[in-house]
């Protein structure tokens, strides 16, 4: 196995100076630190360099002070699930506006997919990724490789050189490795290769055609249903691979009650699982898609009221371990057509907080620590350290307005595309700056027009 | 606010007291249509766009013969031998032929959604003539007038719609028409083409023909091969002993419906089409006279005596 830690298969800007900050006043809140009271805190060479009580410390010679005025202080966020559209589709995304979308939601981390054209499945295609998030990306970025070659769900690719290329992982995500046998020789060489295997849980025999959720509204709609048992009987399957072959596997992107059930049984049997699920399941539904608007077209699809409960107490319980956006972005076009023809999948980096807060914590569903801890723990399943904010540690911080609401979209996205499920709803909570690797990679207009930060 | 809505996409877009308006209207176009001269100039100077994406016989022939005997200019555009087959987007389509500035465009479509999409991009009054499996609504005033004509009214009717529900928009829009209209629905068809959670329409749901005797009207469906990826009944030979309805399996007192065309000796036999039960020549002649009253209450929309004056 190779000896690198798992940090050093992020990429980011390399010219990126490192931040020179105070910021003052902020409501610290890092549940893994034992955090929750107001601090002043003080970034320097992009370093946390002191936490101090409220006022005390002094501005730093150089740099900027930020009067945060009460405003929450997180640990910055880790998105394991991210389409970036790089490369071949560079007209929905790319690295530098991926990445932008990403700082702008208060992430400090994000992991891209694989699915590109060409696939990253050849450890030349990984290594011109990364050449290009060193140019370009404002937040580091891990890539995963697939698990066969182009996706086809056949031969396995070189996994252990694209380990050594930088890849964090693998998956065929966008589609489910079919064949049992196929996988469990992946699981079987991850123990040679390293890296954790991620899956996208779907029996084609079972999802057929379908575009939606099976349920009342399919049948009313006459649209082609997907049912929840298609990703359960996957996620069963799958977790009974890992356990007889002790691997370490990540199920992405979970939507149904049954799914949940399987996981937790996998886990309490001992199995090295684990489980994302994103802000749009915990907070939509299937009645959404009576709209027929192809921004409610995801893969998988927005499920019923129950999946939805039973998903954010898995996510409270820890049963599912992370969030993860799957951002997903699409051309305009691409997504103006009949429900049936468009692409599946929402964007999703600049709304997954303000959208967690708005829906559940708002709500009363969720606590504001448990959606903080969540949307930071995907780090840790891919072996990456989790942002802490703590002295010594590097500075990966967003500084989040509780009170700000805005309408999603009205000012544009940072993203390059704008299939946003949130689009034109009003939510909580804007991510005001944010600090990933020891850089500042987003600051809001209304901070710089104040002169708190240049 | 407006009387009536500006578009027809779903019956759903229609409460009981609109349906009854339309059904009066087309009781008033119905009675044109026997005079010689069958036009009316409520449409004249006025434009409607007819957009076929699908094949279509009865539904494209009335809607322009519907616009025509208002009177209206008609301009037909087939997915065949137009930009369509050269890849044209539908939003494009549409934006190219609203630059013609029509009163209605009359869209079908393979794919559900369509219709609402197009009413978007358009000034104009937009007509669903079907849209993928989703809803044909047209077809359901038809179907709702041709009964209103022979039962005098829908309440308390037991109707049983037999057959491929699942790949029927034409059913989606008939339960919901005729238990708007106070009828008792059943849905029976083999379970592999009934979708699940279709009782959300409101209606009941069976496997099997045993009490179709308890219904006054058999609305039959077409199994639609053609939408059909797969295999959803073991044959079409089996299929047809299960579901084909017969004068055999019916009382003599019973309705027959279909919305065409009908696969002779699938789900309708010989004897039951050529029955003095069947309604479907009913159903396409009150095709027309209700297209105009869907078109002109779109466009119009003026007192119902006024109308035909």
């Amino acid at each position: 196995m190779s000896a690198r830690t798992e940090s050093t298969r992020l990429f980011a800007r390399q010219d990126a100076r490192p931040a020179e900050l105070l910021i003052r006043g902020a409501h610290v809140l890092d549940p893994r630190a034992g955090l929750d009271e107001p601090h002043d805190v003080l970034v320097q060479d992009g370093h946390i360099a002191e936490l101090g009580s409220p006022g005390s410390l002094p501005a730093p010679d150089s740099g900027d002070v930020v009067e945060a005025g009460g405003r929450h202080l997180f640990p910055g966020f880790v998105d394991p699930h991210v389409h970036l559209r790089t490369p071949g589709q560079e007209y929905k995304e790319t690295i530098e506006t991926g990445t932008r979308a990403a700082a702008a939601g208060g992430f400090c981390a994000i992991i891209a997919m694989p699915n590109t054209a060409p696939v990253v499945d050849e450890a030349a295609v990984l290594g011109s990724l990364a050449e290009i998030a060193r140019r370009e990306a404002c937040v580091p970025v891990g890539f995963l490789a697939s698990i066969t070659r182009g996706l086809a769900g056949s031969e396995m690719t070189e996994m252990a050189e694209l380990r050594d290329a930088g890849a964090l992982g693998f998956t065929d995500d966008g589609r489910p490795v079919v064949s049992a046998g196929m996988l469990r020789k992946a699981l079987q060489y991850q123990r040679l290769a390293g890296g954790v295997i991620a899956l996208h849980e779907e029996d084609p025999q079972l999802s057929g055609d379908g575009v939606m959720h099976e349920g009342a509204i399919s049948a009313r709609l006459g649209l082609a249903g997907i049912p929840s048992l298609s990703e359960s009987t996957m996620v069963s399957r799958d977790a009974a691979l890992a356990l007889y072959e002790d691997a370490r596997v990540h199920f992405q992107h979970l939507s149904c009650v049954e799914s949940v059930q399987a996981l937790a049984q996998a886990k309490e049997a001992g199995a090295r699982v684990s489980g994302e699920v994103c802000p749009h399941h915990l907070t939509l539904t299937d009645e959404y898609v009576r709209t027929l608007d192809t921004r409610f077209k995801m893969n998988p699809p927005l499920r019923a009221e129950s999946d939805r409960r039973a998903l954010v107490e898995a996510l409270r319980s820890g049963v599912i371990d992370c969030v993860a956006t799957d951002h997903a972005p699409h051309a305009g076009h691409e997504k103006e057509v009949p429900f049936e023809q468009a692409p599946m999948g929402t964007t999703g980096l600049e709304t997954a907080f303000a959208a967690l807060f708005t829906e559940l914590v708002l709500a009363g569903m969720l606590e504001l620590s448990t959606v903080v801890e969540r949307m930071t723990a995907g780090a840790a399943l891919y072996g990456l350290p989790v942002p802490r904010i703590a002295v010594g540690e590097a500075a990966n911080l967003c500084l989040v307005d509780l009170d700000a609401r805005y309408e999603v979209g009205r000012d544009g996205y940072a993203s390059r595309s704008s299939n946003c499920c949130f689009h034109g709803r009003t939510l909580h909570g804007r991510v005001e700056l944010t600090v990933a690797g020891g850089a500042i990679a987003h600051r809001t207009r209304v901070l710089r027009a104040a002169g708190a930060l240049r | 606010m407006r009387s009536f809505p500006k578009h027809l996409i779903s019956i759903d877009d229609l409460d009981r007291a609109r349906i009854e308006r339309v059904l009066d209207r087309a009781e008033s176009f119905a009675e044109v249509q026997g005079r010689e001269i069958k036009k009316v100039p409520a449409l004249r100077g006025r434009t409607v766009v007819n957009l076929f994406y699908e094949a279509s016989t009865r539904t494209s022939s009335s809607f322009e013969l519907a616009a025509k005997r208002l009177s209206a200019d008609v301009v037909s555009v087939r997915a065949s031998g137009s930009s369509i087959e050269k890849g044209e987007s539908l939003k494009d389509t549409v934006q190219t032929l609203s630059a013609y500035d029509p009163a209605a465009i009359v869209i079908r479509s393979p794919h559900v959604g369509a219709a609402q999409l197009v009413a978007g991009w358009t000034e104009a009054s937009v007509v669903n003539a079907g849209d993928g499996k989703h809803e044909h609504p047209t077809q359901a005033l038809l179907d709702v007038f041709t009964l209103r004509r022979r039962l005098g009214s829908l309440d308390g009717a037991r109707i049983w719609i037999v057959g491929d529900v699942m790949h029927s928009r034409v059913a989606r829009s008939d339960i919901m028409a005729f238990t708007r209209m106070g009828a008792e629905v059943t849905v029976c068809g083999p379970p592999t083409l009934i979708p699940r959670g279709i009782e959300a329409l409101g209606c009941r749901q069976t496997a099997t023909l045993e009490d179709l005797h308890e219904a006054d009207v058999v609305y039959v469906l077409r199994m639609q091969h053609e939408r059909m990826r797969e295999a959803f009944v073991p044959s079409l030979r089996e299929y047809a002993r299960r579901y084909q309805v017969t004068t055999d399996r019916m009382r003599p007192d019973q309705l027959l419906m279909h919305p065409g065309p009908v696969n002779r000796g699938v789900e309708l036999s010989g004897e039951a089409i050529d029955s003095s039960q069947a309604l479907i020549g009913e159903q396409v002649k009150a095709g027309v006279a209700v297209r105009m009253a869907v078109l002109y209450e779109l466009l119009v929309g003026a007192p119902i005596l006024a109308a035909v004056a």
